[in-house]
């Protein structure tokens, strides 16, 4: 693979995705100190948000530390070069929460959907358009479906006014030529200004190479995470995609050293758990399941005696999509339910 | 005696609403308005004994009195209500509203039906989730005081429309609304989440409730299984899958809804239960108007 030269925009998910890690519970004070630290390594855009975006705070998905705006206000000012990105979910985030968010001072906005249902991002995205802001539309568990129904769903996107489209792996399911059929069609059939992203989960150890091969395909936004904060195994590690990079000689403006710095002396330490591929975790990449409901089996299965990998399992044969969250107490319920009664 | 009725609307919503009145020992659907002379569900209606009209509200105002119309459902859009709304308002008609409008009170029958008869003329639905899970915080709250309810309403994808799609904040707004004037939580949260899987998926919903004192698990159990048998007279696939489950304050209660299946697939529930609990509010004023206790007479 020769990717020399290329140009590479590198997202940062550790304030964000980084949420489900650690049930919403990241201080100010460390919002601040890591945020910062990713300004100064040179990463241009740092996403910060509940984990489930806009408006995620709820007893469902977790109540975090502090609200959205308050995370944003605090951050945003703080940044001298790198620009701070929200993300919402319709359904869950309103055009209200939106506004709050551009008011704050962020420059991107990312609409979120499942990858078949990009049609109820229209009002969202119109808006987010409208409020001058870049505007990105997010096709989560993109695996679930082929890379030809994915392309119609970017299209849509596209056309409701979406300046780049992402192809989302929630589940860290997705193997490297996977990841080349879905943005090599996104590639083939979007305006050629229209920006292209990837955002991995490394469920299957895949994150890097699934990076790399989207590059290849025509990506230029990349998601990643400092130490790897996110969901599940988390997101691809940001310090060693940039080193990775860096030995392909990829244009991507960030202080190998410095994110080093950021990941093992900001982020480790705050780590609940390690973030690491566990049974559980290698589970979610395998059955294809969203990655934030990795900690949600693992208390349910501590509450109701039940195992942890057999529920992320039964949430993968009903064909759970993010979001649902609520279904992992009703699932281990039913499973307490079916030991006691046999 | 019957209480005469149209239904505005010839899409799948007005189309099921039409299959269930036709049942109704108390409501007697005479008229089904839409824009669309080509229209499946107009054809489906006239063929059902319907008059009919694709000129919308405007082709059913002139038959109002004549064929003694006193009831109209809207099953149109949020927008095209306020349009029906202002053309019937004066017309001596009882209006039930299916769209996210809100023009009108809130009402959601096991919990509030009652309070609908009076001067009132025009009376909302809330929404899908709302009429699934409103009753579940209400049946809540009757017990204690309800700090906080949140519900995560879980649909089909084949289920919601274009409508809905284009505006989903209206969703979340509305039933939020509902979940705290006629649930009577004092802060309400409203999430839908969409799910595409094949064959579809029942309506699913989780009401999380956050009481302000140490639940009463007795008390709310039988509260909760009490308001379901109340439900379940109009929506018979309304079922309690786990729950209430009591975790701390907390209060969280897993329900399924199956549609009936009379127009639309069973899946559906999210819509038959609000087309149901229309008709339902429906039958209640025709039964008031019989007994003389709801009067819409015009002054003039």
């Amino acid at each position: 693979m020769n990717l020399k030269g290329t140009q590479v925009s590198l997202h940062d998910m550790s304030l964000r995705d980084g949420m489900h890690a650690k049930q919403h519970q990241i201080s100010i004070e460390e919002m601040i100190s890591i945020a910062t630290g990713l300004d100064e390594a040179g990463i241009p855009l740092i996403e910060v948000t509940h984990g489930d975006g806009l408006a995620g705070a709820s007893i469902n998905y977790g109540f975090p530390m502090h609200t959205d705006e308050e995370y944003l206000q605090a951050v945003v000012p703080k940044l001298k070069r790198a620009r701070v990105s929200a993300l919402s979910l319709p359904g869950i985030g309103t055009v209200d929460d939106l506004k709050m968010a551009v008011d704050c001072g962020v420059s991107t906005i990312r609409i979120a959907t499942h990858c078949t249902e990009a049609d109820v991002s229209a009002q969202h995205i119109g808006i987010a358009k409208k409020l001058g802001v870049d505007t990105v539309g997010f096709l989560m568990m993109a695996h679930m479906i082929s890379p030809e129904a994915l392309v119609k769903q970017a299209l849509l996107m596209e056309n409701f006014g979406a300046n780049c489209l992402y192809c989302t792996d929630s589940a860290g399911y997705m193997l490297p030529q996977d990841v080349t059929d879905r943005i090599g069609a996104m590639r083939a059939a979007l305006k050629p200004d229209t920006e292209i992203g990837f955002h991995g989960h490394h469920n299957l150890g895949m994150g890097i190479a699934n990076s790399l091969a989207a590059i290849e395909a025509g990506a230029n936004r990349i998601d990643a995470s400092a130490a790897g904060l996110g969901a599940g195994a988390g997101n691809t590690p940001l310090e060693v995609f940039v080193a990775v990079l860096d030995r392909m000689e990829v244009n991507h403006g960030v202080d190998l050293y410095k994110i080093m710095d950021v990941a093992e002396d900001l982020v480790v330490p705050l780590m609940d758990q390690p973030i690491r591929i566990d049974r559980d975790a290698l589970t979610l990449g395998y059955a294809g399941v969203y990655s934030s409901f990795l900690l949600f089996a693992q208390r349910a299965s501590e509450k109701y005696g039940v195992s942890s990998r057999d529920i992320l399992v039964e949430m993968g044969r009903r064909k759970t999509v993010g979001g649902q969250e609520d279904m992992i107490e009703d699932v281990a319920l039913d499973m307490a339910k079916a030991i006691e009664g046999s | 005696m019957k209480a005469k009725a149209a239904i505005i609307g010839s899409g799948n919503i007005g189309t099921d609403l039409l299959y269930k009145a036709l049942r109704s020992d108390w409501i007697e659907p005479v008229w089904v308005v839409g824009i669309d002379s080509e229209s499946d569900g107009l054809k489906k209606a006239h063929e059902l004994g319907m008059k009919t009209t694709h000129n919308g509200v405007a082709g059913l105002v002139p038959h109002l009195q004549d064929d003694n119309i006193q009831i109209v459902f809207d099953a149109t859009s949020a927008k095209a209500h306020h349009v029906n709304n202002q053309a019937l308002q004066e017309l001596g008609v009882m209006i039930i509203d299916l769209t996210p409008a809100a023009l009108g009170p809130y009402c959601i029958p096991p919990v509030n039906l009652k309070d609908q008869i009076g001067e009132n003329r025009n009376v909302n639905m809330v929404s899908c989730g709302g009429q699934a899970t409103i009753p579940m915080v209400a049946a809540i709250s009757q017990i204690q005081a309800v700090e906080y309810a949140e519900i995560v309403a879980t649909v089909a994808s084949a289920s919601i429309g274009p409508g809905t799609r284009a505006n989903i904040d209206e969703f979340t707004r509305t039933t939020r609304a509902g979940i705290e004037k006629v649930g009577n939580a004092q802060k309400g949260k409203a999430i839908i989440v969409i799910n595409p899987a094949e064959p579809p998926i029942m309506m699913r919903d989780t009401i999380h409730c956050l009481t302000e004192e140490t639940p009463n698990e007795k008390a709310i159990t039988e509260s909760v299984q009490a308001m379901i048998e109340e439900v379940q007279k109009y929506v018979p696939g309304y079922t309690l899958k786990n729950g209430p489950v009591f975790d701390g304050r907390r209060v969280s209660v897993f329900i399924e809804v199956e549609g009936l299946g009379d127009y639309l697939p069973k899946y559906a529930g999210n819509l038959d239960i609000m087309t149901a609990a229309a008709l339902r509010t429906g039958e209640l004023f025709a039964e008031e108007i019989y007994k003389g206790t709801l009067n819409l007479q015009t002054p003039n």
